[in-house]
């Protein structure tokens, strides 16, 4: 199930300051019912903070969230139609799966006959029929995994959130449960709002993201559109390997830049992936997938985007090759390159040309430089 | 194991032999009359011990949770500290701790002395000498038996199973009886044990704070060792106490569900 146009979350200017540090910064946010929308980025970026705000487990400090329409703020969490599931599950251990699942219904005086009848229905949802007099302890992660979105589910809010609940798992576990996640979600037609690190979990199972950094939204938008046009350094950098070249615009016309980058050639920009408009010195880039290399020899298509350099290292992976090239003004350049069998590989060492179309590039605002702490993300 | 043991083993037997009171020589005589002698000499001062012991436990879980769910959960960064100063008292000797109090609380002494100076007391009162001294003795001394591991019990249980269980709608009040008190339920098991044995065979309190009509069966054990040289009784006395220790024990744990400690943990 797609977006409805109607709004289900609304953060309006909300921050949340602890006594050192301010996890989340001034941050204005909207959800539509029945999204499946994902909040991205480094740990300590303020993502866990954020869920927990929307949940109610904390304060903001400035700022309003409303649910629904309705300004939610100061309401404790059970005064929310909203629940959780916790990064690192927090099953109540003391409890067989069948009462955590049946926790929140127990809690709302719902009928031990509807009680019966949900559980076991939650338990079909996320694949779990007959586990239902265990212990937590005598389940795989994975299984914990879907107790705890059943536990949430059963209680049919219109808003889920989850706190990188595939964190735990390994990958292929992980692999398997964002499929299922998706599925469970097209199923019940609900709000997710998620939360994770992992980019590649973002853009797989997010109609939008929002990718966030020190607190702060560097971009919102839907996963080809974050990727294929980032508006920072630091968003093209994060979802992916990114190719930037530092230049100046020269002129902009026909919805078409022309900027001149540092060591000689003219590369066009389309107008809408300018980010950061009306700065004159700007970084442009392509993704590496985007690029065709080939031996620097005839003429470049004037049609196209290009600018040559010299190949230091071709690796093949079997379905591509990757190839790292020192471009011009020093800076190292990535292309990823299918393998058809067809193009001859030029040698190392050797003049390069690096073509892409025009369309493909995007031009990003700079970001301050990364903290030590995120480059191992 | 070991020395756990051996002294098992020799109070066992020689609760079954027969001294001579002069001598000190000893001899197995399988005398199992020694059990309910003892029983009907001295029931009421064990009726004392049970009675005394339980008060004692019961008033230190009641103290104790709170005060450990308080340092567990709102003690911040400060948790530390105050357990330091839940502790502090009880680095005190034992008996010097015990004789402190009955210096405070003596009958003209620091407390009941002024206040039956300026008349808010009857001349008459006192609190030495009762059931009721002896009770407070012995759950002030054996306070930290029960809190720590009360407060291990709370500071273990996860912060986010607490709220998930707020998220699932649970009250302030289903918080604490659906999750809290059922994950610490191993942890009262522990307070009560490492407080009910050692209170009952207490004899420190009653000794200092009861006069001699409250002994427990502590007090007639130590008499009989060290005044009487009556080494048979002393180990008949023993044993019953720590069959009746052990009784308390299994019904403690029958009560429990018949359910594994290890399943609430
Ligand atoms: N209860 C808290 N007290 C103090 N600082 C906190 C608290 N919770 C989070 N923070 C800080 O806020 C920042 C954001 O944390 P968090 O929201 O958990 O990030 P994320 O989930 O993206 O990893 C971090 O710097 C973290 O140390
Ligand atoms: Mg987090």
């Amino acid at each position: 199930m797609g977006a409805s146009g109607e709004i289900d979350v609304r953060l309006d200017r909300v921050s949340k300051r602890f006594a050192d540090t301010t996890a989340v910064d001034d941050l204005t946010l909207e959800v539509e019912r029945g999204e499946f929308f994902s909040l991205l980025g480094p740990s300590g970026c303020g993502k866990t903070t954020t869920l927990r705000m929307i949940g109610g487990f904390e304060e903001p400090t400035e700022g309003t969230i409303e649910l629904g329409g309705r300004d939610v703020t100061d309401l404790p969490p059970y005064r929310r139609d909203v629940n959780t599931v916790f990064q690192s599950y927090a099953l109540f251990p003391h409890l067989t799966v069948f009462e955590n699942v049946a926790f929140g219904l127990r809690r709302k005086k719902v009928s031990k006959a509807e009680v019966d009848r949900r559980v076991k229905e939650s338990l079909v949802l996320v694949d779990l029929p007959g586990y239902e007099r265990r212990k937590p302890s005598q389940l795989s992660g994975g299984q914990q995994q879907r107790v705890a979105v059943a536990r949430a589910l059963v209680n049919q809010p219109k808003l889920l959130l989850l706190d990188e609940p595939l964190g735990a798992l390994d990958l292929k576990l992980r692999k398997q449960m964002q499929l299922e996640l998706k599925r469970i979600q097209q199923e019940v037609g609900i709000t997710f709002l998620y939360v994770t690190h992992d980019q590649e979990e973002a853009m797989t199972m997010s109609n939008r993201l929002a990718v966030m950094r020190h607190g702060k939204i560097e971009q919102i938008g839907a996963p080809e559109e974050v990727y294929d046009s980032p508006a920072t350094e630091f968003v093209a950098g994060f979802l992916g390997a990114s190719n930037l070249l530092e230049g100046e615009v020269k002129e902009v016309a026909g919805g078409i830049a022309r900027v001149l980058v540092d060591g000689g050639a003219v590369l066009r920009v389309p107008e809408a992936r300018m980010h950061g408009r009306g700065v004159s010195r700007v970084r442009v880039g392509v993704r590496p997938e985007k690029i065709r290399l080939v031996a620097d020899e005839g003429e470049a298509s004037s049609a196209r985007n290009s600018v040559t350099g010299t190949l230091r290292v071709a690796t093949y992976i079997g379905v591509s090759h990757q190839f790292t090239v020192d471009g011009p003004g020093g800076r190292t350049l990535t292309v990823y390159q299918q393998n058809m069998g067809t193009d001859p590989i030029p040698a190392p060492g050797s003049g390069v040309r690096l073509e892409w179309e025009p369309e493909h590039t995007f031009a990003v605002r700079p970001s301050e430089p990364l903290a030590e702490w995120e480059e191992e993300q | 194991m070991f020395f756990f043991l051996v002294p098992m083993v020799t109070m066992l037997s020689l609760s079954l032999q027969t001294c001579n009171q002069v001598t000190l020589a000893c001899h197995l005589t399988w005398s199992w009359s020694n059990f309910p002698d003892q029983i009907r000499q001295y029931h009421s001062q064990f009726a004392n011990s049970l009675v005394y012991g339980s008060l004692a436990t019961a008033i230190d879980l009641a103290v104790s949770y709170p005060l450990a769910y308080w340092i567990a959960f709102y003690g911040g960064r400060r948790k530390n500290f105050f357990l330091l100063m839940l502790l502090l008292p009880f680095f005190v000797s034992f008996v010097i701790r015990t004789l402190t109090w009955s210096f405070i609380l003596a009958d003209q002494g620091l407390v009941l002395g002024t206040l039956k100076r300026i008349h808010l007391l009857p001349g008459s009162f006192h609190v030495l000498a009762s059931g009721t001294a002896v009770v407070a003795g012995i759950a002030y001394n054996y306070l930290p038996f029960t809190a720590l591991p009360l407060y291990v019990a709370l500071e273990r249980i996860d912060r986010r199973v607490v709220e998930a269980a707020g998220d699932l709608y649970a009250s302030r009040i289903a918080v604490f009886t659906r999750v809290i008190l059922p994950l610490t339920i191993p942890g009262i098991f522990a307070s009560f044990l490492l407080t009910f044995v050692p209170a009952i065979g207490d004899y420190v309190n009653a000794a200092i704070l009861g006069g001699t009509n409250n002994y427990m069966i502590g007090n007639v054990i130590q008499d009989s060792f060290l005044v009487y040289s009556n080494y048979s009784a002393a180990s008949a006395l023993s044993a019953i106490l720590m069959a009746v220790a052990l009784i308390g024990i299994f019904a403690y744990a029958r009560v429990l569900g018949g359910r594994t400690i290890e399943e609430y943990i």
